[in-house]
């Protein structure tokens, strides 16, 4: 019989049935919808944190100090300490792929001006540091390559710091603040940032002479670590290297001894970053595709159980001329029909949920191939569920199945 | 009676025994008869007779355990389950006591559903037979009438007019008047008498002797073989016997 045919009767059978058909699939529109979520909110985290992160400039490299610690075990303190001064001035001195250096020097505390406090960090860098993080200066001044020189008390600080302390819209220039009961100018305010992926306000921010911060708040000849940007992102490993030779070399690090530093790129980040979101991802995909196989069994149980009750009309399709072959192909048709079905109205449903995500404040994208993969494993599914009623339907015996009652 | 017309059914010494437990039933102990074009034979047995297995062989739907039947000059005996189910779809137009439509289906699509399995025919060609073959039921006013929507005598002639469809060989009838009442029942004769009238050869099975005196030949099954075989010299017109009916009145 042609496949046509065979279409229409299956078309027929399901339509027939609507709400049973409908309860069938409703597990894989489910499931479905959520993979598809699933994979949006992954892919839109994976795109939001990429565009960040390449807005900071693709060619920032980070020094930190202690050797690799991916493994998240911490260092004992002393590993911690070992980016020095020399470094720094090595790095000035002899770079060729990095232009620009920051060095850092961070602390936490609280911030007073007049009736009001805050609780901040201060951010020790050079000069460069605006440029290397592309941070523009709103109101006033950056310190100056003097006021380094000195460890002035001068200070650039973020917009929610002027409003914690002065009010919404004050100018605070000229003004002195207190970080930890030390006074400090305040000669710049920095372009508002908003808050960053991993949730954390930029604006929050302090920024200070490295050598005041390291002098007169922190009390530490050693850097938290080193930003600087390659003058290329082409030239990054480029970068890396040098740096690694330089500071192996100001450490006496020789041979197979392992780098008491660590260096990352932007680019890295990124891909740790979307790896992490991958892995992320998958597992909860992983659960959204065990209630994919919920639904298949489910779509299996409604299947044998209609071959049961549609009994007679088996045996009066055979009495008719329908051959095994034609009732299984039906039975079986009838299933695919219903999980693909299925699977286009969670496509529909996981697609328009993801739409409205990002006015929930989630980002989310959703990925065509997520979209394919659906398909294709709707009709896997429906043809798995459809097997052991299609069989048990051609099996029948016409003469029993039409005398069934 | 029977003229040098076709053979349209051949039955030679047929028995179909069973295997229940450890037991043999012999539902046919060796049946045979010819059965030639354009007659109209009434197959009746009572409960246990063998009809029913009788009607399966003739359907083919099941197969002889010995002996061998020819439908149409083909041998049915060594047939596989799917050549079987091809031969039924051309050969064989049932009509079950129970009508057995497909529910929540239209009358054309009913009458439409043996040509589905048939790949030679056209979905044009499908529905012009289907409708012709209502017309000739005298449905022809009801061809998009949902099965819920038709009395029983009415679904009982879209079953007929699904049996002629693929222009078979042969009209298996199983206890085809079994549910209707009376005066319906008498349509339903009024319409086989016309079918045979046209040419059709009809095999009628039914436990009441009644209907035998409006076939042309009556078969009389008992514990699986025949007791008598008879031409009917007197064929009563069911037309008359309708009209004589008493015309019932409600008040």
């Amino acid at each position: 019989m042609n496949f046509y045919n065979l279409f229409k009767i299956s078309i027929r059978a399901v339509g027939n049935n609507k709400m049973r058909s409908f309860l069938s699939m409703l597990g894989i529109i489910i499931g479905i919808a959520a993979v598809i979520i699933m994979m949006s909110i992954g892919q839109g985290s994976k795109e939001s944190i990429r565009s960040e992160l390449s807005t900071m400039g693709t060619n920032l490299l980070t020094i930190r100090p202690g050797a690799d610690m991916r493994g998240g075990v911490r260092q004992d303190p002393s590993a911690m300490q070992t980016l020095k001064m020399a470094d720094y001035e090595r790095i000035m001195r002899e770079k060729k792929f990095v232009t620009k250096v920051s060095p850092e020097v961070t602390a936490s505390g609280q911030v007073v001006y007049g009736n009001n406090n805050t609780t901040t960090t201060i951010y020790g860098e050079s000069t460069d540091y605006l440029d290397i993080k592309q941070w523009p200066i709103e109101e006033g001044d950056c310190f100056t390559e003097e006021d380094i020189n000195k460890a002035a008390k001068k200070v650039v600080i973020g917009k929610t710091i002027v409003t914690e302390l002065f009010g919404e819209g004050a100018d605070p220039i000229g003004k002195t603040i207190r970080f930890k009961s030390i006074p400090m100018t305040v000669v710049g305010v920095l372009k508002a940032k908003g808050y960053n992926s991993w949730g954390m306000d930029q604006d929050n921010v302090i920024i200070a002479p490295y050598t005041t911060v390291m002098k007169r708040i922190a009390a530490q000849t050693w850097f938290s670590s080193i930003v600087c940007s390659a003058i290329t992102e082409d030239l990054s490993d480029a970068a890396i290297e040098e740096l690694t030779q330089m500071l192996r070399d100001n450490h006496k690090l020789k041979g197979d001894v392992d780098d008491d530093f660590t260096i990352r790129s932007q680019a890295e980040m990124m891909e740790t970053m979307s790896s992490t979101m991958d892995t992320l991802t998958f597992f909860l995909a992983f659960a959204a595709a065990i209630s994919l196989i919920v639904a298949g069994i489910g779509i299996m149980n409604i299947m044998l159980v209609s071959v049961t009750e549609r009994t007679k009309e088996i045996g009066l399709r055979m009495a008719v001329g329908a051959t095994g072959r034609d009732i299984s192909l039906q039975f079986l048709v009838e299933s695919v029909l219903i999980s693909v079905t299925g699977g286009l109205l969670g496509v529909l449903l996981g697609c328009g949920f993801s739409g409205l995500l990002p006015k929930l404040g989630m980002p989310s994208s959703v990925p065509a191939w997520s979209i394919y993969l659906s398909f294709l494993v709707c009709v896997i599914i429906g043809v798995l569920a459809g097997l052991l009623p299609a069989l048990k339907a051609a099996r029948m015996d016409p003469i029993e199945a039409i005398r069934h009652e | 009676m029977a003229e040098n017309k076709k053979v349209v059914i051949e039955l030679q010494n047929v028995k179909r025994y069973f295997k229940v437990g450890s037991e043999t039933v012999k539902a046919l102990r060796g049946v045979s008869f010819k059965i030639y074009e354009g007659e109209f034979v009434t197959i009746q047995g009572t409960s246990g007779s063998g009809k029913s297995t009788l009607l399966n062989q003739l359907g083919c739907l099941d197969t002889p355990t010995s002996g061998d039947y020819f439908l149409d000059g083909i041998s049915v005996r060594e047939m596989s389950k799917t050549q079987r189910a091809h031969l039924r779809n051309r050969k064989i137009g049932f009509v079950f006591q129970n009508y057995n439509l497909l529910a929540k289906t239209t009358a054309v699509e009913n009458v439409e559903l043996p040509l589905m399995y048939n790949p030679e025919v056209s979905a044009i060609e499908r529905r012009e037979r289907a409708i012709k073959a209502l017309q000739a039921v005298g449905l022809g006013d009801r061809l998009d009438h949902k099965s819920n929507q038709m009395s029983g005598g009415q679904m009982q002639r879209v079953a007929i007019a699904r049996a002629l469809v693929n222009e078979p060989a042969v009209l298996l009838a199983d206890e085809a008047t079994g549910n209707l009442d009376t005066r319906t029942s008498f349509e339903m004769l009024v319409l086989f008498q016309e079918l045979y009238r046209q040419g059709h050869t009809i095999i009628f099975v039914t436990h009441n002797p009644e209907i035998a005196e409006y076939s042309s030949r009556n078969i009389n099954l008992r514990d699986g073989k025949i007791r008598e075989d008879t031409y009917n010299e007197n064929i009563k017109s069911a037309a008359e016997a309708l009209a004589a009916l008493p015309v019932t009145n409600d008040d």
